[in-house]
């Protein structure tokens, strides 16, 4: 078992070299940053300056080598637009994305969870079919536009939840919400057709001829199995939950790592470009290597294939 | 006389089925024969787009001040020279829809037979040699799977400009890992199954058992899983154009659409409003297709 | 005179599907006593393992219906008892091994976890006392260092000794009945052998009443006292098993009989039965087996012969009984 998680930290490790190697290049190919930040009327000597002062006149080698020992020790560099060290954003910045992830996959836990399971369990009955209903609309609706209707008739015509993230636990919910609603949709749903498959089985056949009670039946012995395959597609939805963070912070000025992306973006801010990349990539990879370990546990079969 | 029909999902293989202990027969739910809503929609939509250019439409882009921001036709104000409104700079609704939808459905369409052609050989060709070059593959296909398209769609877009193959191109380069994890655990599947032992053994090359013995075995998955990513893929196209690092103006795309609409969600609702149910509609037509598909090619495909 | 374990009587059980619906188990009636076997042969569709199911009604839902008749374990309907009952009744008064061993353990539990599960229920055993009773029990089906075993997965096990543990699990309460749903199809032939042999050992252990479903005349032979045959969700004919074997009266069984190859007998061919296997969906009033019967008449097409006695204990359906 430790030899797998070393073995996958390692290739965790190698990913994330290329990916910096990568983000280097395309970062300083957004153009020229100097632009964006002296005024019009900078001159030659301005912008050479400039250039000096933020260590752009190097070769590309030598500032690669400084960006990734720096890196290595969690100095990301300063940002061009703001001025401040970018560790210093990004450490004041991602523990709000955290928190609204952590609360939108809680969210989504809470309500697919149930959900699919009784689908599975009531297949059929009006229950399965609301769920199916509520499963498809979840992934055919873009998450953008459910934000902005959240936000123009839930806080601002009803006014029932704030738009903006105001740091109380009320502001959580629209953003949140927004942001797992893919996920619950697709989480219920591979769940269900899971727990469907499960259910049919002979092990869970034979649970039963033994006088196993039913609820045990159902969440004990059928569910164990029935999470391998959401446990398996756990890591993506995570991306997803990433990728759309992105989107959802910027309707709901969430202060958090995906609103400084996009703004580091626009702003054709490379120290804050690469970081964020960076540390996306980085805490992806953790939570896939975590995803692994977490089937292992699940999953005794793969124990011993590793 | 009785005939027995064998095989398949949808034959009446009652016989076979209540012998032996794993079978099982389950009263099925009626299925449609064919899915018509969901074609219909799509249909309604691809013609749309084709035909843009030859419907009677006004041009999506001209723009005149004077009939800003009128709300479509059953509302007070509405009038059928713009029947589904305009938006703020005068521009028609409907034409403005309609040829979003050319944008919408294209760069659904192409990204996704790219990304579904390169990870389908990708998958193969792990699924088949196995051994290193499996490995090598699949690590690669693993770093990929998890990356944010977004992110990445974003830092082209700002590197190269915002364009409709560098929208395509960015999801391309990470969906194809979807498809190749899948098509290399089916093949593993069909690697078990004799019938590959025995083209080999009758002097098949590699490539000639790909294409000819594997690949037409994992055309069902295949189908099953474009038609169900292509809603997918609109979406995130939707969320670039949306965040303005997807198609740029002055082309109609739906997602820059909404954006447009934003500021006056509750006063002008349909200029936001309109163009999401359509990527609803849409998207929810192929989706809704994607299962039909899935039930009836392979049901074994339940947990995608 | 033996106590009669199990009585069951006119059972039916319908399948309701998109074709139409099948009469799974249309009418079947037998009994089986102490520490007797009965064999429940037939080809596949035939409904042997439909039968079994609807005896601890777990039937699959929602399509099967139980449709009539009863069902009694030592007097006692099962029929008529709820969900609840129903429960407490499964592995402790009737027990089943299923088929497939590859397939019948849960694969995220331990072995231990599954032995323990049912045994804490049955005796309400807990700790040191669970832990030696599953041993021991893994030991009476001649599993090698038990004790261990309890710790291991089922994916690290043989398909035999899967099957044993299974067998274990049965006669853990020990039942009064044991199903034994074709426990050695999947075995290699080399060990089903062993496998039936411990069957017959727990059986004149614990005394419990046998129901053993298999498809292969040889099993039969050795394993059963009595035999019925089945076939369409009928039993064509049922009696002693030497009495079948030498003298079997309905054609069907004696199709069967005839189709297997005997050694140093002289056969050029082998004898198969003519036609298939019926679509139980599309079943007309005759008999099921008119199609495909050497001695059909005009009656057996429209009219379904009803059970009649041709011997002492030896029943069966089949107008020629009537000659």
């Amino acid at each position: 078992m430790l030899r797998f998680v070393v073995v996958r930290l390692s290739q965790s490790l190698v990913a994330l070299a290329i990916l910096s190697v990568v983000v280097f290049i395309l970062a300083r190919a957004t153009g020229d940053p100097l632009s964006m930040v002296l005024p019009m009327s900078a001159t030659e000597e301005d912008y050479a300056n400039a250039r000096a002062y933020l260590g752009l006149d190097r070769s590309y080698l030598e500032q690669y080598v400084s960006f990734v020992g720096r890196a290595a020790i969690g100095d990301f560099g300063t940002s061009i637009r703001a001025r401040r060290p970018v560790s210093e954003l990004i450490r004041e910045r991602l523990p709000n994305s955290f928190k609204l992830a952590a609360f939108a996959m809680g969210v989504s836990v809470a309500m697919a969870f149930p959900l699919g399971i009784l689908a599975a369990v009531k297949k059929g009955t009006a229950i399965d079919r609301g769920a199916q209903i509520v499963s498809i609309l979840g992934q055919s609706l873009p998450t953008f536009w459910l934000a902005i209707v959240l936000v123009e008739f839930v806080a601002g015509r009803l006014q029932w939840l704030p738009a903006v993230g105001d740091g109380t636990l009320a502001s959580y919910v629209l953003p949140g919400f927004t942001l797992g609603w893919f996920v619950v949709a697709g989480m219920m749903r591979l769940l269900r057709s899971s727990m469907l498959e499960v259910l049919d089985s002979e092990y869970v056949k034979l649970a039963r001829v033994k006088g196993v009670i039913e609820p045990r039946v159902v969440w004990l012995h059928a569910l164990k199995n029935a999470l391998i395959p959401v446990v398996t597609f756990a890591g993506i939805y995570f991306s997803i939950l990433v990728t759309t963070a992105i989107v959802v912070e910027t309707v709901f000025a969430w202060p958090g790592l995906g609103r400084l992306a996009y703004e580091g973006i626009t702003g054709r801010d490379f120290p804050v470009i690469q970081a964020v990349v960076l540390v996306t990539a980085a805490i992806v990879a953790v939570v896939n290597l975590g995803v692994d370990c977490l089937y292992a546990v699940i999953d005794p079969r793969i124990r011993v294939a590793r | 006389m009785a005939t027995r029909v064998l095989g398949g999902p949808d034959s009446p293989d009652a016989g076979a089925a209540l012998g032996g202990v794993g079978g099982h027969v389950v009263a099925r739910p009626r299925r449609m024969k064919w899915p018509y809503v969901p074609l219909g929609i799509i249909a309604v939509f691809v013609l749309a787009g084709a035909l843009a250019p030859f419907l009677s439409l006004p041009d999506p882009q001209a723009q005149s001040l004077r009939t800003k921001l009128r709300p479509p036709v059953w509302e007070e104000r509405g009038s059928w020279a713009n029947p589904l409104g305009t938006d703020r700079l005068g521009r028609d609704m409907l034409a403005r829809m309609v040829w979003g939808s050319r944008v919408s459905l294209a760069a659904g369409v192409v990204t996704v037979l790219l990304a579904s052609a390169f990870g389908a050989a990708v998958g193969l060709v792990a699924g088949y040699y196995g051994g290193r070059v499996d490995g090598a593959l699949m690590r690669m296909t693993d770093a990929t799977l998890s990356f944010p398209i977004i992110l990445l769609a974003l830092i082209l877009a700002v590197t190269v400009g915002p364009s409709f193959t560098n929208v395509v191109l960015a999801i391309a380069v990470i969906l194809w890992a979807r498809y190749a994890r899948v098509i290399r655990g089916q093949v593993l599947t069909l690697m078990e199954l004799d019938f590959i032992a025995q083209a080999r053994i009758a002097g098949a090359g590699g490539w000639r058992i790909i294409t000819r013995h594997l690949l037409p075995n994992t055309f069902n998955t295949l189908v099953v899983l474009v038609t169900l990513q292509i809603g997918y893929v609109i979406i995130v196209e939707a969320s670039l154009s949306f965040l303005g690092a997807g198609i740029p103006p002055p082309t109609p795309a739906w997602g820059s659409m909404i954006a447009e609409g934003r500021d006056f969600v509750t006063s002008a609702w349909w200029v936001s409003f309109l163009p999401g149910i359509a990527i609803l509609l849409v998207v929810l037509a192929f989706n809704l297709l994607g299962d039909w598909l899935r039930d009836t090619l392979d049901p074994k495909l339940r947990q995608l | 005179m033996s106590t009669t374990v199990l009585d069951v009587r006119e059972l039916r059980t319908h399948l309701v599907t998109r074709w139409g619906t099948i009469k799974a188990v249309d009418g079947l009636s037998f009994t089986v006593d102490e520490g007797e076997t009965l064999g429940l042969v037939g080809e596949s569709g035939s409904g042997k393992s439909m039968t079994c199911l609807s005896i601890v009604r777990l039937a699959p839902r929602p399509a099967a219906r139980e449709a009539g008749g009863r069902v009694l374990l030592d007097g006692d309907d099962l029929l008529a008892k709820s969900a609840r009952e129903m429960q407490q009744i499964r592995g402790r008064r009737v027990a089943m091994i299923l088929q497939d061993p590859m397939s019948s353990l849960n694969p995220v539990f331990s072995v231990g976890m599954q032995m323990r599960e049912p045994v804490a229920s049955y005796h309400g055993l807990r700790g040191r006392a669970l832990q030696e009773k599953a041993a021991a029990l893994l030991a009476a089906v001649r599993i090698p260092a038990p004790a261990e075993r309890l710790r291991a997965y089922p994916h690290q096990m043989s398909g035999g000794m899967r099957q044993r543990v299974v067998g274990a699990m049965a006669i853990a309460a020990p039942p009064r009945l044991l199903i034994a749903d074709e426990p050695t199809t999947s075995l290699d032939l080399t060990i089903q052998a062993q496998y039936l042999n411990l069957l017959k050992e727990l059986q004149q252990q614990h005394r419990f009443a046998m129901i053993f479903v298999t498809h292969n005349l040889g099993i039969v032979a050795r394993m059963c006292d009595r035999v019925a045959v089945m076939y369409a969700g009928r039993i064509v004919e049922i009696g002693a098993v030497r009495t079948l074997f030498t003298a079997p009266r309905h054609p069907y069984t004696q199709a069967l009989l005839a189709s297997v190859p005997r050694l140093g007998a002289k056969q050029e061919q082998l004898t198969a039965i003519d036609g298939q296997p019926p679509d139980l969906a599309t079943l007309g009033a005759g008999c099921a087996f008119a199609p495909r019967c050497a001695h059909v008449m005009e009656r057996c097409r429209v009219e379904a012969p009803p059970e009649t006695a041709v011997g002492a204990g030896h029943q069966m359906r089949c107008w020629l009984s009537a000659r």
